[in-house]
């Protein structure tokens, strides 16, 4: 059907396509954890808040493990060196996530406070943890990560948790953080009303500034920062492995697709663009507007990052030549093609199912609601 | 060399993760089609106590299915962070079916269970069943592409080995889908769920009953646990693993293991019920055998013949030999792509590459292996006969009681006499924790019986493991342990809290 480079590109794009998915989607939920504790001011504002996305949080996840099994299917090296490397930081993200589950599920199952409140702020670890983590990941993605690969391919990592934690990376994560807490608010002020729709507006406001401003301050800082540059690689439509390229750095190399794609701007423009929408409309009733561009900028945000470090996926600062790309970590073309196939037949069936499970619980939750369906609730 | 106990450590961790995921999948496995069961007979005869039921059991079935995806997670994520090199060496392969259980099986399954609990009074009786019915399904997808993943490393068909990638890569999907072993672990360890869920609703209707509360709900419950609990444990005991263990060369040094069967003897090989085996002598020092029984169950044939252990290793070792010439061809390929004679002898010795990786557990450089080490790494080839022996026995003995139970339960079911009958009642209610033993005794057998593989023949376990650090590793498994024990105390507090309580909850103004 398509030929090997044609196919490791398209799934480039679908593993972002995940990432955004997940961003989108989970990226709300985890926005209304994030924002649980300080935007519910009783047990009653935060079942309201908890139960906007009661139904849905568990199949929004869903976007973040088959990312994980995407990238396992179609980037096995990347997988395979990615999570092994940044072993602490991928166990603190599950340990983080594991309060989830039970956070939702045990919560108000038990009517005593203490439980309660141990529990949201369990939710709100699930959530603003992994959402600062992607970043400060995407973050060392940018400045490489030191690992080494042997000839036959076992990879072996020479960093510390502690030095992913450096002052780019962590402005990264607060641009992941803004975002996806962003996501949430939009979300919670479109499903919620009265006193505490007004918090989350405010709350979005802020998560707009905040995100622009550090968005921006990434971008400036990119611009300085020495980029990884493909230098030779063999044909790309063969079979290869990181061993058979050379990989050189250079200040502002990061912004090579841009300057020789001019076009490509539209992207971070975009990212401007629907951060100003939500600031412009959220006040004035236009809840659903404002979610859809807080989406677009998630769509905007990830893309920019993706195309900047294209066709990388994650370079080697110690070792540069075995740097993983795009062409050269990706599996054999028969598994993409099948995977390809999969992916195509069953991505709109579930897009079709989760927007009817949205439109099955659409509504304004209200606290009559809770109180009405007090045993039936989160 | 690669540290020993580094991946000691990995697979003591992927070990506990994978049991205690496995405490929490099985239930859910068969509670969900219970609930479907339930909710069908609600919307077909109106009765609300089946709505009751539904919901009841329901609400166990979350507080359980919240642990099931808690330790879910760590296993989407599990084999990079502490298997890079397996998910380097066969990610083309196994990573497929993982990523299509997520876009087929966890999206719908996971979608399904919000409607599922909130959906109540929005969607029609009909689509509510419909939403419940998905969920069940979408469960049981799940188990069927996880153990197509898992019958691959059994016996790793539909593949083969790129010397340039350095990897196992994808020749035939269909192959890998359609694999025997996984169609045969597949009936196995769903209908092992089904037994678990009856069982469930078996032993707690059963207290109700013994309490004398909630009689007319606990009744119908009883009923319908016992008919689907039956049919489960037949089919778990019928349809057993072990017909697949004649499918293919891959699991023969796991059922010679299993049996302690040392010697190859004539066909139909004899079952040992009982036997003390002695690893250093390669013999049992005690064996209490019934003949001809276990040829019939592992070959349904009576001219088969099932090779002993002895000569599994003897084979073996000649493989590891041929084994050493495919990793040194291998090396002076990677060196020199023109190496003709590299390439010649390398396509001579291919098929035994994965045994002449054995050795390097002793030796970095396989042309220093000495005939001992050739001896040492083709005693490994089979594991450890008593851990397996037994594990495997007590599963067996779980299942034929689980049976009996089932059977009588049945029987008075249909009889209508169940409610008094308080010495069946406490033995459902006693038997509770039967089927979670059986199944993790199951695992075991399983996944310890295909050592010392991760991917039979192809990749041995100790070269599959991440180069991390003994502290990391220490570290990580206190976490998992210490928290998902948490957990668990959290779980088992409501799970206990909220049976106790009973449906009655469902309408109860205060809990």
């Amino acid at each position: 059907m398509f030929d090997y480079a044609t196919l490791k590109l398209i799934w480039w794009l679908l593993v972002g396509v995940l990432l955004i998915g997940f961003a989108i989607m989970d990226g709300h939920d985890m926005g209304v954890g994030t924002l649980l504790p300080f935007l519910g001011k009783d047990d009653t504002d935060r079942r309201v808040m908890i139960n906007s996305v009661a139904p849905h949080w568990d199949g929004n996840q869903v976007w973040f493990i088959t990312a994980g099994g995407a990238v396992f299917a179609a980037w096995p090296l990347v997988y395979a060196t990615a999570f092994s490397g940044l072993y602490w930081a991928l166990l603190l993200v599950l340990f983080a996530l594991f309060f989830r589950p039970v956070g939702f599920e045990y919560r108000s199952k038990l009517p005593n406070p203490a439980w309660r409140k141990g529990w949201d702020w369990g939710l709100f670890a699930g959530s603003a943890v992994p959402a600062l983590v992607f970043g400060v990941a995407f973050g060392n993605l940018f400045q490489g990560v030191p690992f080494d690969l042997d000839d036959s391919m076992r990879s072996s990592y020479s960093g510390s948790f502690w030095a992913l934690l450096n002052p780019f990376a962590l402005l990264c994560g607060v641009v992941s953080l803004s975002l996806l807490t962003l996501q949430g608010a939009t979300f919670l002020s479109h499903r919620v009303e009265g006193p505490l729709q007004r918090r989350t507006i405010l709350a979005a406001r802020v998560c707009g500034v905040v995100l622009l401003v550090s968005f921006s301050l990434a971008g400036m800082w990119v611009a300085r920062m020495e980029g990884y540059v493909l230098e030779s690689i063999p044909d790309v439509r063969g079979v290869l492995t990181p061993l058979m390229k050379e990989v050189g750095r250079a200040p502002g190399g990061w912004f090579a697709n841009f300057n020789n794609f001019p076009q490509l701007w539209i992207i971070p423009v975009l990212a401007y663009a629907g951060v100003g929408v939500v600031l412009a409309c959220i006040g004035s009733g236009w809840t659903l507007l404002s979610f859809v561009a807080s989406s677009v900028a998630c769509v905007s945000v990830i893309l920019t990052a993706g195309v900047a470090l294209f066709p990388f996926v994650l370079p080697s600062s110690t070792h540069p030549d075995v740097s993983l790309t795009a062409w050269d970590a990706t599996s054999s073309q028969l598994t993409l093609t099948v995977m390809l196939w999969v992916a195509l037949i069953f991505t709109p069936v579930v897009l079709a199912y989760t927007s009817w499970a949205y439109r099955v619980m659409a509504g304004k939750i209200t606290r009559d609601y809770i109180a009405a369906n007090d045993k039936q609730l989160y | 060399m690669i540290n020993e106990t580094v991946v000691d450590l990995s697979r003591l961790q992927f070990a506990a993760t994978a049991l205690y995921h496995f405490l929490f999948v099985p239930l859910t496995l068969g509670l969900s089609w219970l609930l479907v069961i339930m909710e069908a007979a609600y919307v077909m005869s109106g009765k609300e106590v089946y709505k009751d039921m539904t919901r009841f059991w329901g609400k166990l079935y979350g507080i359980n299915f919240a642990l099931g995806v808690t330790t879910g997670i760590t296993m989407e994520f599990q084999f990079g962070t502490n298997w890079a090199y397996y998910s380097h060496y066969v990610g083309d392969i196994f990573g497929a079916p993982l990523a299509i259980e997520g876009l087929m099986a966890f999206f719908l399954e996971s979608t399904m269970v919000g409607l599922f609990f909130f959906g109540w009074n929005r969607l029609s009786k009909a689509g509510h069943l419909t939403v419940t019915t998905l969920m069940a399904l979408g469960t049981n997808l799940s188990a069927v592409l996880i153990l197509i993943a898992n019958g691959w490393m059994q016996d790793p068909v539909g593949s083969a080995f790129n010397p340039v990638t350095m990897r196992m890569e994808l020749t035939d999907f269909a192959a890998l889908v359609f694999n025997p072993v996984a169609q045969s672990k597949f009936v196995h360890t769903v209908s092992a769920g089904y037994v678990t869920g009856s069982l469930f609703v078996l032993g707690i209707s059963s207290w109700y009953l013994l309490k004398g509360q909630h009689v007319e709900f606990a009744r119908r419950s009883f009923r319908i646990a016992a008919a689907f609990g039956l049919a489960g444990t037949a089919s778990v005991i019928v349809l057993g693993d072990e017909s697949g263990y004649s499918v293919g060369e891959a699991q023969r040094s796991k059922l010679a293991a299993i049996e302690a069967m040392w010697e190859t003897e004539p066909a139909p090989a004899g079952f040992n019920l009982i036997a003390i085996p002695n690893e250093a002598r390669q013999a049992n020092d005690f064996e209490l055998r019934i003949p001809y029984v276990l040829g019939l169950i592992a070959t349904r044939s009576t001219s088969e013949v099932i090779p002993g252990i002895k000569e599994i290793r003897e084979k073996n070792r000649q493989r590891i030999e041929s084994g050493i010439q495919a990793v040194i061809a291998l090396e002076g390929m990677r060196k020199n792509p023109q190496d003709e004679a590299a390439r010649a002898a390398f396509k001579a010795h291919e098929k035994d590459l994965g045994y002449g990786l054995l050795v390097k557990k002793y030796v970095e450089d396989p042309r220093q292996a000495t005939p001992e080490i050739i001896h040492k790494a083709a005693m490994d080839s089979v594991p450890r006969i008593a851990p397996l022996f037994w594990s495997f026995r007590v599963m067996v003995g779980l299942g034929i009681a689980m049976l009996a139970l089932m059977v009588v339960a049945f029987w008075h079911s249909v009889k209508g006499t169940f409610q008094n009958k308080p010495w069946l009642l406490k033995w459902a209610l006693y038997s509770i924790p039967l089927p979670w033993i059986a199944i993790e005794a199951g695992w075991f057998v399983a996944e310890y019986g295909r050592q010392p593989w991760t991917v039979f023949g192809v990749l041995p376990t100790h070269l599959s493991a991440s180069s991390l650090s003994v502290e990391s590793l220490w570290g990580s498994i206190a976490g998992f342990v210490g928290f998902y024990s948490l957990l668990l105390v959290a779980e088992m507090y409501l799970m206990f809290k909220y049976a106790r309580l009973g449906p009655s909850v469902l309408h109860a103004k205060t809990a």
